[in-house]
């Protein structure tokens, strides 16, 4: 393997993830971190719950620890729970075979969630689908527009009781 | 222009004066008899040039229409990538509500006389997108369409057999001089009721 090829990704074991988990809490905190998840069919991609105001902190730590150097923004989910929503973050590291997952939880409808665009401009065309069919408001984002609907669409389809403008309910 | 039905050749002054009587036999049985209308109608249910309107899989099975397999030349399709020299628009695939304001754009740039083909399920009625959000439940919600061909997606020789039959459609428009309209066509409630 030369120094340019992507390192495999590894997957967590319970003292792996606690080590992660105890250094954010030395960071920022025993409150950054409120729920933890390592599915065992997926033990590559625990997920950590932050607080939404963690949110950029945290990812920047993550970005920027040398033994986790999250470099890439992998995917960025959204999820209508009806009592509230979620965005969900996969981040990478292609030097550490890192992955991990974040979850922050906001308002339904129309909560805000910080932007990642600052620290990763692939978050650009990912937040505004997330905003377009969620209508989920990602704060500091440089062009929160519709990306996948027309501009004049009423509503946001992904929500549980999304009725269509145009059919009658 | 209306002409007589039915005319008949001892009606029309041929200019024969001075042909020799058998050769003149001959000329009357070489001169056909029609209406401009079918003549017109025979000229353009041959030559349908559609529109390529490839939305989705649906697109696949109608390029393999035009391909040397099933070769719609035979019958005078010609895909032309623009509306103002396409007499036929094949609507092949989902229609998104996005897409919709486009497809009527491009039917109003066609010059008349034109038809609409709504090839497979999503063109016809949204197909399995019906329960979505943002696809639109068949394409007669914006254009006025005359063939409606179902299958998902419908086969080459679907295709071609709609074809056919838009082509029939065209000439017996032209023959009865009625048109063959989903909106004019009485209800068979009302039929009952006579």
């Amino acid at each position: 393997m030369n120094a340019r090829s992507v390192p495999p990704i590894r997957p967590y074991d319970t003292a792996s993830l606690s080590e992660l988990v105890d250094r954010l809490q030395d960071a920022f905190g025993a409150g950054v971190v409120e729920e933890t998840t390592l599915p065992p069919h997926q033990p590559e991609l625990p997920v950590l719950t932050v607080p939404r105001e963690r949110l950029v902190d945290v990812v920047r730590w993550l970005k920027e620890a040398p033994d986790y150097g999250m470099d890439f923004l992998n995917d960025l989910h959204a999820v209508d729970r009806k009592t509230h929503l979620e965005v969900l973050y996969v981040l990478q590291s292609h030097r550490t075979g890192r992955m991990l997952g974040l979850r922050v939880k906001t308002d339904r409808p129309g909560g805000s969630v910080p932007s990642l665009v600052p620290l990763y401009p692939t978050a650009d065309w990912h937040e505004r689908e997330a905003y377009d069919l969620f209508g989920i408001r990602f704060e500091g984002h440089p062009n929160l527009r519709r990306i996948l609907l027309p501009d004049d669409w009423v509503g946001h389809p992904m929500l549980k009781d999304y009725a269509p403008y145009d059919e009658g309910g | 222009m209306e002409m007589t039905v039915g005319l008949r050749p001892e009606a029309i002054d041929l200019g024969l004066e001075g042909v020799a009587a058998e050769e003149a036999e001959l000329l009357k049985r070489n001169v056909l008899f029609s209406r401009l209308e079918e003549l017109k109608a025979w000229a353009r249910s041959n030559s349908l040039w559609p529109l390529t309107f490839g939305l989705a899989c649906c697109a696949i099975e109608m390029m393999g229409t035009s391909g040397s397999h099933y070769d719609a030349d035979r019958f005078g399709v010609f895909f032309r990538a623009s509306p103002r020299q396409a007499d036929v628009m094949i609507v092949s695939g989902t229609v998104t509500k996005k897409m919709a304001p486009i497809l009527r754009r491009l039917y109003d740039q066609m010059a008349e006389p034109r038809w609409v083909i709504a090839m497979g399920s999503c063109a016809t009625a949204g197909g399995p997108y019906v329960r979505s959000y943002s696809v639109v439940k068949g394409v007669d919600q914006i254009v006025p369409v005359d063939v409606y061909i179902p299958g998902c997606p419908p086969t080459p020789v679907a295709l071609i057999y709609g074809i056919q039959k838009l082509q029939a459609k065209i000439r017996t428009e032209a023959r009865t001089g009625r048109r063959v309209k989903d909106d004019e066509r009485p209800l068979r409630a009302a039929d009952s009721a006579v």
